[in-house]
This record gives structure tokens, sequence and C-alpha cells, in this order.
């Protein structure tokens, strides 16, 4: 029998292995937006939870990261990268919202001249899910996650901020829950592009973890917002907007309705899981794994709605 | 390049062994139950086990570990005579394993129940049912789910205080079928705080802020009471059956840990 102690070793050794060794792979989405595209896997140990939309935006004078990665070593993947691209400054680094796969990066940008920026709850949800996705990570993603490497926001956002990183404006907003309750848009002037990162999901199916109706609500405003591309936090970089968020809006609203109509019979969440949505199974990836806990969060959402 | 390879393949085989060695311990371990468990909550009566007389449906693999549906179904009609006085339901490997017991009377109609729980880890759960001859039978299932009691505390919680105490009942059709068991739903809104989520800005464990007894009666009659802990999902919601014989009030009193009182009284009529 193995010694446990040599197990946790040898599983220690491992975790220290950097895991984005390889340079990133981006694609300019347009002049000066660059996007590190993730892969639709549940986070595990092969990816080390780095399946998520990444990148920035480059100014004359300044950069600005936009979600710096699933782990620290693709935090230092990014920085890299960038520094590969221009040899202009980051001077932001915007955090969309708490999950893991957009902000375990951060500590790579962490110097002087560098703000973090975030939705105003981001550093209370940062702290209350901190001891909980370390454990998480610890078990399941072999990533090397540290306290260190939770960097709440120094510039948290209200409403409404603008960043000028030189011949190019960003207009940040800070959003009610949906997606979750941390949720940040970023729009560039410049190329009309509205980085929204999972409060859009295309491909992969969008989860529920701030509010149903809340999200519907979001959506609502930012279809309005005349844009030549959105970007998704988990999709390819086709985002016609508003084109891109009518199949989540879609799948949204079609669980609104069902669960509605179930609560309404007085049918159980148990039932509603068991038998709702289903002919949407074909559309996106990573369904079994999300579906039907995205209806037992908006099932306890909706049966307060009366 | 080999060594990557090699190392990656160890380490699935070593996550392998882990995992499923783990699994094995959490499944098919008894020590818990047999050793601490059982003699702390029902001292060495006998329990036999069967599905006789009630039967407990979780799902095998938790969707959400913070929000999972657990529902009990009764086997015999509460009577006078026979019914189940008691449902205790027990979590193994949860840090708290008393997630609650119900108390029913012949005025219950029947004793289902279902309601929604906390899974930390992979673990038995059990449901044990004392009969009003104080015979003691158990029904266990094995539940994979993690964290559930670590889990963030909701996406709202301002929005959750603002609402604590609310409450409100749920009836098939609206409307009261008299003279036989109707299905009924209490919701009550409140956070249900572990005592095992860290607070915010202060970096503290917020403290266990959750309610500890339930009490529904009808028309003064008492209906089913329940003594809850920690494994109670947030917003706590039970489904159960009463027998109306006419119109009237169903009451709800809630009491939680930190002793704050609510109470909800709702009209119900045919």
């Amino acid at each position: 029998m193995i010694h446990r102690d040599s197990i946790l070793l040898l599983i220690g050794l491992l975790s220290m292995r950097p895991s984005a060794a390889e340079p990133l792979n981006l694609t300019e989405a347009a002049a000066g937006v660059f996007v590190h595209q993730g892969v639709h896997e549940l986070p595990d140990s092969k990816n080390h939870g780095e399946i998520a939309n990444i990148g920035f935006i480059v100014g004359e004078r300044c950069v600005a990261v936009i979600d710096s990665g699933g782990s620290p070593a693709q935090g230092r993947a990014l920085r890299s990268a960038i520094t590969a691209k221009t040899p202009i400054p980051v001077c932001y680094v915007i955090n969309t919202h708490v999950h893991p796969d957009h902000i375990y990066g951060n500590k790579a940008f962490k110097a002087a001249g560098i703000a973090f920026i975030g939705h105003w709850k981001l550093a209370q949800a940062m702290a209350s899910r901190a001891p909980y996705y370390m454990e998480k990570a610890s078990r399941d993603l072999e990533n090397g996650l540290q306290r260190e490497d939770f960097i709440p926001p120094d510039l948290p956002v209200e409403t409404t901020r603008e960043l000028d990183l030189g011949g190019r404006k960003l207009t940040l907003t800070a959003h009610g829950p949906a997606h979750t309750d941390s949720d940040l848009s970023v729009y560039d002037d410049k190329t009309q592009t509205l980085w929204l990162a999972d409060l859009l999901f295309m491909d992969h199916i969008p989860v529920i973890d701030g509010s149903l109706n809340g999200w519907l609500k979001e959506l609502r405003s930012l279809t309005k917002i005349k844009a030549n591309r959105a970007i998704p936090g988990h999709g390819p970089m086709t985002g016609e907007w508003p084109k891109a968020a009518e199949a989540e809006i879609h799948y949204l609203e079609m669980l609104r309705n069902d669960i509605r109509a179930y609560l309404k019979q007085g049918k159980t969440m148990e039932q509603a899981m068991a038998e709702l949505g289903q002919p949407a199974r074909a559309q996106w990836r990573l369904f079994d794994e999300f579906h039907k806990r995205n209806i037992s969060t908006a099932f306890a959402e909706l049966e307060w709605e009366d | 390049m080999k060594i990557i390879i090699d190392t990656k393949i160890l380490g699935l085989l070593i996550g392998g062994l882990l995992c499923s060695a783990l699994a094995m311990a959490a499944g098919e371990d008894e020590t818990a139950w047999s050793q601490v468990l059982k003699p702390k909550y029902f001292g060495n009566r006998p329990i036999e086990e069967n599905t006789n007389l009630i039967e407990l449906t979780a799902p095998y693999r938790a969707e959400d570990p913070a929000l999972v549906p657990v529902s009990i179904t009764a086997k015999i009609p509460q009577t006078a005579e026979k019914y189940i006085k008691t449902i205790t339901l027990i979590i193994d490997n949860n840090p708290t394993p008393f997630a609650a017991a119900f108390h029913f009377t012949p005025d219950s109609g029947k004793a289902d129940l279902a309601l929604r729980l906390r899974f930390n880890t992979y673990t038995p759960i059990r449901a044990i049912a004392e009969t009003n001859d104080g015979k003691l039978s158990m029904t266990k299932v094995d539940v994979k789910a993690s964290g559930g009691c670590s889990a963030p505390i909701g996406a709202d919680l301002d929005a959750a205080m603002a609402r604590l105490g609310k409450m409100k009942f749920k009836l098939e059709n609206d409307k009261i079928s008299p003279h036989q068991p109707n299905l009924a739903q209490l919701l009550v809104s409140h956070p249900n705080i572990t005592g095992m989520q860290m607070d915010q800005i202060s970096r503290m464990i917020k403290p266990a802020h959750f309610v500890d007894s339930v009490k529904i009666s009808f028309n003064g009659k008492p209906i089913m009471s329940a003594q809850t802990d920690i494994a109670v999902s947030a917003d706590p919601n039970f489904r159960f059956y009463f027998v109306p014989d006419k119109a009237g009030e169903l009451k709800a009193e809630i009491k939680d840990n930190l002793g704050k009182e609510f109470s909800y009284v709702q009209t119900v009529t045919p």
C-alpha cells in the first residue's frame, strides 16, 4: 500500500508543475482587442480551471486586462502574451465577476501602477467564496491556488466607470444580480465591442449563479446597446450583437416559463429537474453538467414570485 | 515530453486510487453510524433496516450540494391506532450529521415529507421512522456531493435578510379537500447560515443563523413539528400532508437559533 504522505507529496509535486507553459493562443477580435478563447470543459485537474475567455484591450497609453485567467499559471501566461504583443504597459486589470475560471490569474499582474477593477460587490463575493474556491482548487484543479491569488478591486464600480486607455475609452457597467451578483461588462468605444464575459454564454450552456429574473432584465437593456460584436465569457468570437444573445435569452425564458407553469400546477423541484427543458439539450455544450442545477436555482428563486 | 506524459498518467492513477478509496470509505463505511451516531441518537434501541414503512428518495448525484431535494414517502396511512410518530434524518458525513427530526400526528393523514438539504461530501443519508408503538425502522441512500455546507451564501444575502421570516403555504389548486390527506407546502424565507461560510470583508466565519424549530397546526391542532439544523437549505421548504375537516387556519410557528420567532397564518377553504 502506498503511504498516504507520499501520495500527498506526489500530488503536491504534480500540482506545482506549471500548467500553462505554452504561450496563450490569442485572437484579435477587433483592432487592439485580444481574446484567448477557452474550452468547453468543466474545471478539472487537466485544464486546471483554465476554461474561460480572457484577454486584453490595447490603447495608446495603457493596456486593460479583462479577466486574468483560471489559474495563477494562466495569469502569468497572459502577462507574457501581452508583453510579446505590445510594449504598452498594463494599467488596469478588470475582473468581470467572482467566478474562479476568470480571476485566479490576478496575482501575475499585482504591481505598482496597476489598478484592479471590479463590481462594488466583488470584494465581498471574493472574500466570502475564497475558502470554498481554494478547497475546490486543491481538491479538483491542482493549480496551486493560494489566498494571495484573491486580489479584490482597488477601484469598485457602483454604476459605471470610464477608463481612458489613450485613444480609446472603455465604459464599465456594474450590473444587478444576473449570472452572479458581481457582473461587470466592458464597452470599447473605438471598435464598438461589448465585452460581456459570463453575461453572455455561447455554445456553453448558461449557468445561473445569481438571478434568472435579474439576468433576463439585464439582457433586455444590454441588447439595446449598439455594438459591432459581443465577446462572451464562454464561446466563439463571432458574437454579432444583439443576435449573439438570442440563444441564451431563449434558454433562460424557456426555463422561466416552464418553471412558472410547474409552480402554478403545484409541481415540485424534483419534477422540474427531471422533466423540463430537455429538448434544449442538443443546442448546448455541458448541458448535462449544468441544466438541472440551473432548474433548481431558478425554481428556488421563482417560487417566491407571487 | 515523455516525463510530462508520465507524470500526467501517474497523477490520474493516484487520483483514481484516492477517489475510489474515499468513495468506498464514504459509501460503505458504517462506522460513523454504528459507533457514534446510532448510540448518540437512539442508544441501544433495535433498529430494523427495511423499506416497509417509509421510502427515502434522494438523487445519487447532487446537482447543487446546497440545495438537494430529498423526500420521504410513508407506506402506511396515519390512523389513531397506528401512525408514524417521528422521522429523523441523519447525514453521516456532514459536519453536523443531525439534519432534522419531524413529528407527526394521526391528523397528519400521511407522514410524507419533502425538503431540501445540504450535503458536504459523499455520504449516506438515513431516515429513521418511529411508529407510535415505539418501533424503529430505517432506510438509507447514498448521495454524491461536495461542499454543500461551506457553499457560498446565496447571491443576495441583503435581499434574503430583508425578507427574513416571511412565509407562505401552498396548496394543490389553492384549496382544500375535506376529510382526506391534503398535500401542502410551507415556504420559509431564512438564509439558514451554516456557520461554515466565511464572511465578506471581515474575513470572519459568518456565525450560524438557522431555523431550529418549526410547528405547523390546523385550527389549533398540531399537524407536524420539526427540529431542524444547518443541513436544511436556505429558505427552508417543507411539503407535508394534513387532513382538514372544514375550512380553517393553517398556522406556522418558526424559531431560529438566535431566538427570533416568526409566525404566519393562512386561511384555507374547500
